[in-house]
This record gives structure tokens, sequence and C-alpha cells, in this order.
């Protein structure tokens, strides 16, 4: 056991290394491949961190797009509308940019694992189909609410925002201060291969970690068994909401990367559909298995670009390649065969 | 150890069990039998806190731990096997074992009960890399009992333990759990449809029917008591 920890710890300074090295080719690779592989960096993160939930602790959520927007949305918002004091703070240096953008990253974390125990105390009572319609439920109230927020653009979507000499702050140029100084800050482009593939293996390594211990045990037994879990003296509904709050953390970061790659969010890029992709990239890689979510997540996301050439046809394909593969390996990818609980004759 | 005063317990509109009052004295078996829907298995888990009472006080060491959670009571040394070998099929044998130490702080103790455990039923070291789904029903029943018995608990409360199981690890099973009330000293709250089984190891009975108790008494007298022998133990 001590062996294979510290051989984790190996493989993610060796990891590290990789980034840094790829990082200063990151110029010289062309721009549309660049955004797949930012791409691919986002939705490992957003993938193993629902596999904590979906896969390890077996509660089945179907809102991870919700918090996603939370973090796109507070980082977004914190990143523009404090634009100034953060400028005149910390600089426009390398330093000072990186500082910003971990502080408006964590905030965006934080913020969505809030939501995270608001949505997980109560919903987590439920079971199975329940739990997976209220988590749903939950994050489109998110979307929603986002979609009548003004001060965040509402359904217009966010880019950025107007700040004039005289404080006022609008998403839009006011006509009645046409000759007031004023300056637009947008969403800063700071997301880039270094800070999203940090992220990915900081909670690939987390969760591995995690997993294998004593503490990281309760959560696949809490799947295996509640009530056995509790005969155990497993607190369940901590660990449940443990989960929870790790996911939604984690999926936080992920939209703050998200908002500061894109530099324009829309309510619209955290609908259900995109709960659905995260679930589907959990499910094909193998429920509970980190290293086939990665995968998964890897391919679901260079197939729809790859089957860009056949245009009309490609979601079909995409859906029928998701359909196949379900048939043909229930378990997933990587996935080992879980047991099935073997019924008693009563 | 442990007493229940006047328990009941509802699921919705139906009540499962309507005044349930039961004495297990230290280190002794107390056995609790009955048809299905007596309300045997519902006693057991209103005790260590699965199901909430509506009615009643169950006192353990004479505190009252009526309507504490489940971890908090098994952290008192009250651990429940539960019914059907509800044992995690997706950890190895060993981490089966690992996860009943969950709540103990001494590591260096869990070895020695590991080993204790070992002697008794020697079929789950031979396991131990094993995940907990592929042994057979009557290695799960042992996995489940060890399971419990590496939370170092004061009293077992075992939920059928020969549900599902080849009659002949059904008599295995029972010479073991003997063998930890003696050994061990650990008081047993053992709930079984085989009347007779559990009478021939049990100290006291209680006989269960719909809810209530109709009849208790020294096992002894149980086993031979003309009603229960006709009602439950085969005789015509």
């Amino acid at each position: 056991m001590r062996k294979l920890q510290n051989n984790t710890k190996y493989l993610f300074i060796t990891a590290l290394f990789i980034i840094l090295l790829i990082n200063f080719l990151s110029d010289s690779i062309n721009r549309y491949y660049y955004q797949i592989i930012i791409y691919c960096g986002i939705n490992i993160i957003l993938a193993t961190s629902l596999n904590l939930i979906n896969g390890y602790t077996g509660q089945f959520s179907l809102g991870h797009a919700g918090f996603m927007a939370i973090g796109a949305y507070v980082s977004a918002s914190l990143s523009t509308y404090f634009a100034p004091a953060l400028i005149s703070l910390l600089g426009t240096g390398l330093v000072g940019k990186s500082i910003w953008f971990i502080f408006v990253l964590l905030c965006g974390g934080i913020a969505a694992s809030v939501v995270g125990i608001i949505v997980g105390v109560p919903s987590l009572r439920l079971k199975g189909d329940y739990l997976a319609i209220s988590t749903l439920g939950f994050s489109e109230i998110i979307r929603v609410v986002i979609q009548n927020l003004n001060f965040i653009g509402a359904s217009q979507g966010f880019r950025g925002v107007y700040i004039y000499e005289n404080g006022t702050r609008s998403l839009e140029m006011v006509s009645e201060l046409s000759d007031v100084q004023y300056v637009f800050y947008e969403i800063p482009k700071y997301t880039d291969f270094f800070w999203t593939y940090l992220v990915a293996a900081v909670i690939i390594f987390s969760i591995t970690n995690m997993i294998r211990s004593t503490y990281g045990r309760g959560f696949i037994a809490v799947k295996d068994d509640e009530v056995a879990a509790e005969a155990m003296g497993i607190n369940t509904t901590k660990f449940k909401v443990t989960a929870f709050i790790i996911g939604a953390f984690f999926a936080g970061i992920a939209g703050g990367l998200y908002s500061h790659f894109l530099t324009y969010i829309n309510p619209e890029d955290f609908n259900f559909l995109r709960s659905v992709e995260i679930v589907a990239m959990v499910i094909l890689g193998g429920m509970g298995s980190t290293f086939g979510v990665v995968i998964a997540a890897i391919v679901l996301t260079l197939l729809p670009e790859l089957l860009r050439d056949i245009q009309q046809y490609r979601m079909i394909i995409y859906a029928l390649l998701l359909i196949i593969m379900m048939i043909l390996r229930p378990q997933g990818l990587f996935g080992v065969r879980l047991h099935r609980k073997r019924k008693t004759n009563v | 150890m442990l007493r229940t005063d006047n328990l009941h317990v509802n699921y919705g509109a139906i009540k499962a069990i309507r005044g349930i009052s039961i004495n297990v004295p230290e280190k002794s078996i107390v056995t609790l039998i009955g048809a299905n829907g007596a309300g045997k298995t519902t006693t057991l888990r209103a005790v260590s806190g699965i199901v909430k009472s509506s009615e009643g006080k169950i006192f353990y060491n004479d505190t009252d731990i009526t309507g504490l959670p489940p971890h908090k009571i098994v952290a008192m040394g009250l651990s429940q096997v539960p019914e059907g070998r509800l044992i995690f099929a997706n950890l190895t044998v060993k981490e089966n074992l690992e996860m009943g130490a969950y709540l103990r702080k001494d590591r260096e103790n869990i070895k020695k009960d590991l080993d204790f455990i070992f002697n008794i039923f020697p079929r789950l070291q031979e396991r131990l890399k094993q995940s907990g789904g592929t042994l057979s029903g009557g290695e799960q029943q042992m996995l489940a009992i060890s399971r419990a018995l590496m939370s170092k608990p004061k009293m077992l409360l075992l939920d059928e333990p020969s549900l599902g199981i080849a009659p002949i690890l059904v008599k295995t099973i029972f010479e073991k759990i003997v063998e930890i009330n003696r050994t061990l000293g650990m008081t047993i709250l053992l709930v079984e449809q085989n009347a007779h089984l559990a009478l021939s190891i049990a100290n006291y009975g209680y006989v269960l029917e719909t809810g209530s108790i109709i009849l208790e008494g020294p096992a002894s007298e149980l086993e031979s008591n003309p009603d229960v022998r006709k009602a439950y133990l085969g005789e015509i």
C-alpha cells in the first residue's frame, strides 16, 4: 500500500513536469487543436469529479452543469467587476495574474460547494431516480436564476463589464455618460494548458489517493450497501455530502477555467445536455474507474470534432457509438464488472 | 446489558412491532424467534438505530440510546450483523474487515483481532485478497460476523445468520457463534427463524408473533414447551 502511494506521488510530479514542458510548446499548436485540448482537460476535471459522486459513492447526480455554471459565473464576475481593484492590488505581471486566477477559481469552487451543501443535504435523503431528478431540477433552477440576473447578462450571456470613472458599472454603454471616461473589462483569458492540466492532475491525484485510504473506502462502502455501512459505524450522510461537496468544488473550478478560456459565457452552456454529457463520460469510462473516466472524457470530447466532416450525421453516429458501447461493454471502457448483490431467497 | 421498554415501530400506517420489552443480560445469548413478519428484524433494527421507534425506550448499559443515529450506537459497542449478509461486494475480504475497524483508533490491536478471526474462520484467511462478492453464502456470513467483531463490540446483534446458507455451514456458523460467546464473553442478541437451532445455543428466548411477545422463558423451557414445538419446531 505504502509503495503504491509513493508511486502515485512520483507519477504526479512527473505529470507536473510534462504539463510545464508542453505548456512552452502551446504557442506553436494550431489554435483549433489547442482549444480542443483545453476542452479535453476541462471535461476530465468535470468527469472525474462527477465520478466521485456517481461512480464511487453511488449517488446518481444529474446536476453537474449547475455547479459548473456557478463556478463559471462567480469567477467571471469577480474577474470583471473587481478588475480595477485586482489590477491595483496585484498588478498585471505573471505572478499577479496567477494569484488573481487562483483566487477567482477558488472562489468559484467554494461557491459551487456551498451550493452543493444546500442542494445535497435535502436531496441526498432521496435515492436512485429520485435523486437524479431532484439534482437535475436544482441545476435547472440555477440556470434559470442566472438567466434572470441582469448584472451578469441574463439570457444575453456575459462578456465583461463597462466601468465608468464615476463608478457606474454597466454591461452596455450608457448613453447619458457619453462624456465620461470608461474602460471595458472583459473576462480575462487566463486559462491555458498549464492551469487546466494542473487542476486535472491535482484532482486525479487527490481522488485516487483518497479512495485508496481507509477513509476513502467509506465512499465505496456507502455505494455497496448503505445499511451495512451504517452498521459499521459509518456516517453515510456525511460521506454522501462530502462527495457532493468535493465534486461540486471541482466542477466549480472547471467552470472558472471554462469562462476564463472562452471569455464569454451563456446560461445555455450549462443546460441539461451538458450534465448528460458529463454523466455519459462517467458511464462510458466505467463507474468508479478514474483512469477509464479520463479516457472517456477525452474520447467523448474528440469524437464530435473527428466527426465534423460528415456534418449532419455527426450526432447520429455519436449516439449510435454510445449505444453500441453500452451493449458491448456495459461496465464501461475500463470499469471492472461490479459484483451484484446476491439475492437471498426469503 | 441491553433493555427495551415497550418498543413500538411503525412503517407508515403499518405497526411492525407493538410493545416489545426484552432484556439481554451481559455475556448471555438471547434469541428472538418467530415466523416471517413477526417483527424480529424490526426489533433488531430499532435497537441498532437503523429504523426509528415511534414509542418506547432502549437502554444500553442503563444509558438511553433511543433515537441515536446508527454510527453513534456502533461507537458505543453495539455492532449489528445485518440480515442477508450485507457485505461490501466491491471491496476485498481484507478491506471488508478493515471497514469493520473503521471507528477504531488502536491500530496495533487490530492485527491481534485479525488473528483471532482467522483462528475462528480459517476460510477467510485463504480468501483475503478476493472481493467480497465472489464468496459463497456461508463465507459471506462468516465475513459479516467477523467484520462486526472487528469493531471490537461489547455486544453483537445477529440477524438471521442461517438465512440462505448451505445446512452444513449453518451448523459450523452456529458453533462459531457459541465459541465467540464463550471465548470473548460476548453478549449476543440473535434473531432467527430456525427456532430449534437458535434455542439450542441460547440462554433465554422470546417468541414473537405479529409484533408482540407471546411467550418468553429460558431456552430449554421454550424448547420443551408444547405450543412452541407445535408452532415453530414442526411437531404436530
